[in-house]
């Protein structure tokens, strides 16, 4: 064994370790718990697990590398994935949490109608399967890739973690491991960015230095024939840039996963407060991973360009076995030159192995590897458990206990508190047996769909839940109508798009993954002019508005009043 | 909170809102989109200046707003009195 495999399994045993004792301090014993971890998450602790939950594989794994090839035009992942937490601070998070209630669905059905629940359970459960099997897939690479486990093998252990902390401790011991597992995947992106700050330009914050090797990459890009890496628009057209930004800003305030954090804290203020500390937490990392682009993309060109085939550093060998990295030395003059012209062009690098090999490339000790690691599990855990309880708790609260239950079998005594947390660990542990599945056996159209959750979400909850907060004369069947417009114009125009489905050339030059913010629109459109159209909604329903609207003890019992509504003294 | 007092609070979270919501086009969609080009051409510490905002500077300054809005937010609930407190008054 290698000192790399070594380090690295001993972070991997310390880390899940540290997750299970969590685990096991933070069970569960009702349903409120499970839900919602009974509203008893300070802030800051929220903070950190909606960033641990938000952060996923492909953030900590893929992100730099995408932004160091596409240089000015990766500003759409940058800002798409953080500017939404804007809108979710200011829009969104305070009015759900004084609402009060377990799921987005929830927020939905009482809002508007069970019609609309049901749109809203299925679209919680789709967007959020597409999403949690890459994040399997994820865990089974980074334990095949370091520690020569079967990718079947690897998923097979991160599933037996997640399943013992999620169906014990539900929303609690899931938020209390993601604190940890932020920690842990934070502390394992900066150690290896501030040592190449360091190493290249003298001052460690990778933030302010990366300006000065940017201009020499800009110089150095452009002498080799790629584009200048600070040019904008080289990738996408500049409508595109826009509404891939809108969309993916949108699709993250729509997302069920996010927003029912959001129902966790102790109270409206601390939800705002949640808000604050999840994006400075999510900024930390989204501010050095365009620095590591700039200087990995910079450190690579120059371990690589003009150097002969056998004087490549270590790096290139250990990644050529992976096949992540083939060198042909096509003009035959015994040097590898990297250009931006696919005919001479004689090196090709995976976007996927920056990160991960960013320790190596620049050189650090065997430890800082295992740790990275380490943090690109807890990346894909953390986010594959938040996404795994959003499927329970749509099968087991809104639909087994409110449709079931409550629409269809209104007669039958209400089932207890321990068979409801009964059905929800079942759901849970179903849950996680389908997402495993879904990571052995990943739907080949996986990698496209996650980037299209953004859209549907955007064109979807977005609109509805933010019109139901602001306009009381908003309305069921202009909601219905709304999100119905807006998820089949979305839809239809990415597979149009898409090149397995339609393969039709882009709109004015408009993506698939920016469609949605156009689906947004129309479906705020929609919902607008059939409301106005319609009856307003009753006058107890624009109580339970007015209600939403202010901070402090209710003045009534909610709407559609829940047997298991969290009780006052939560407030 | 009687009528007149909820009319107010509600226009007072608004006004709030829009402007800090204007700041968060400005910075990204204004200044790090659609007129990158013309910013780029100011170099600060190294950085062209459309390019800053649109890879660190809207970032940051998408953390301060959230920031400026729970601090003024609190504000606004302690002078309508619907800030939540625990037994002890202390803010929870």
């Amino acid at each position: 064994m290698s000192s790399i495999q070594a380090w690295t399994l001993f972070f991997v045993i310390l880390s899940f370790g540290l997750y299970l004792f969590i685990a096991i301090r933070s069970r569960v014993a009702d349903t409120a718990g499970f839900y919602v971890a009974g509203q008893g998450i300070p802030a800051i602790a929220n903070g950190a697990a909606i960033a641990a939950d938000w952060m996923s594989a492909a953030s900590f794994i893929s992100m730099a590398g995408l932004i160091a090839f596409l240089g000015y035009d990766g500003a759409i992942y940058l800002m798409g994935w953080t500017g939404g937490y804007v809108l979710l601070a200011l829009l969104l998070a305070p009015y759900l949490r004084k609402f009060g209630k377990y799921t987005v669905p929830d927020f939905v059905g009482d809002r508007y109608s069970e019609t609309a629940r049901f749109v809203a359970v299925i679209a919680a459960i789709f967007v959020s399967f597409t999403y949690v099997a890459g994040q399997m897939r994820g865990v089974g690479i980074v334990f095949s890739r370091y520690l020569q486990l079967p990718i079947t093998g690897g998923v097979i252990v991160g599933m037996a973690v997640v399943l013992v902390y999620a169906v014990l401790g539900g929303m609690k011991g899931i938020t209390w491991t993601q604190v940890a597992q932020y920690s842990v995947l934070i502390v394992a992106y900066l150690i290896p960015a501030i040592a190449i700050a360091q190493t290249l330009t003298g001052i460690p914050i990778p933030q302010v230095s990366f300006g000065r090797i940017l201009q020499e990459l800009d110089t150095l890009q452009t002498s080799l024939g790629f584009d200048a890496y600070s040019e904008p628009f080289t990738q996408r057209p500049k409508i595109d840039v826009f509404l891939v930004t809108l969309s993916l800003m949108v699709g993250t305030a729509g997302l069920p996963h996010i927003i029912v954090r959001f129902y966790t804290t102790k109270s409206v203020r601390a939800a705002r407060y949640s808000a604050f500390w999840a994006l400075l937490f999510i900024a930390l990392l989204y501010t050095t991973a365009p620095a590591i682009g700039v200087f990995s993309k910079f450190n690579i060109i120059d371990d690589v360009n003009e150097v002969a085939r056998d004087d490549m550093p270590q790096w290139v060998d250990n990644w050529e076995a992976a096949e992540l990295v083939t060198v042909n030395d096509i003009n035959g003059d015994g040097l590898i030159q990297f250009t931006g012209d696919e005919a001479t062009n004689e090196i090709v690098i995976d976007r996927d192995i920056i990160v991960l090999a960013t320790p190596e490339i620049a050189g650090l000790p065997a430890p800082v590897v295992g740790l990275v690691a380490a943090g690109g599990l807890a990346a894909a855990l953390s986010t594959a458990a938040g996404l795994l309880l959003v499927i329970s708790s749509a099968v087991a609260h809104d639909g087994y206990y409110r449709f079931y239950h409550l629409r269809l079998k209104p007669d039958e005594p209400e089932p207890t508190e321990a068979r409801r947390l009964l059905v929800g660990r079942i759901a849970m542990g179903g849950a996680v047996i389908v997402a495993g599945y879904f990571g052995v056996n990943p739907p080949g159209f996986v990698a496209q769909v996650v980037a299209f959750a953004f859209g549907l979400a955007a064109a979807s909850f977005f609109p509805i839940i933010v019109l139901g907060i602001f306009w009381k004369r908003c309305n069921a069947k202009g909601a219905v109508s709304g999100i119905l417009s807006g998820l089949i114009f979305t839809t239809a125009y990415m597979v149009y798009t898409i090149p397995i489905y339609g393969g039709n050339p882009h709109i004015a030059g408009i993506s698939p993954e920016g469609i949605g913010a156009i689906g947004m629109l129309i479906n705020f459109a929609v919902t607008v002019v059939v409301s106005l159209l319609t009856d307003p909604p009753p006058a107890a329903m624009q109580e339970l508005i007015e209600e939403i609207r202010y901070p402090g003890r209710p003045r009534l019992a909610p709407v559609g009043g829940d047997a298991a509504a969290p009780p006052p003294a939560a407030h | 909170m009687d009528e007149s007092q909820r009319r107010a609070y509600w226009r007072r979270n608004l006004r709030l809102m829009i402007i800090l919501l204007s700041i968060w086009f400005v910075v990204s969609y204004l200044f790090g989109i659609l007129l990158v080009e013309q910013m780029n051409r100011i170099v600060i510490n190294d950085f062209p200046l459309g390019f800053w905002f649109a890879q660190q500077g809207s970032i940051m300054t998408f953390v301060v707003l959230i920031g400026v809005y729970a601090w003024r937010m609190d504000k606004l609930d302690d002078e309508f009195e619907v800030s939540e407190r625990d037994e002890g008054g202390r803010r929870v």
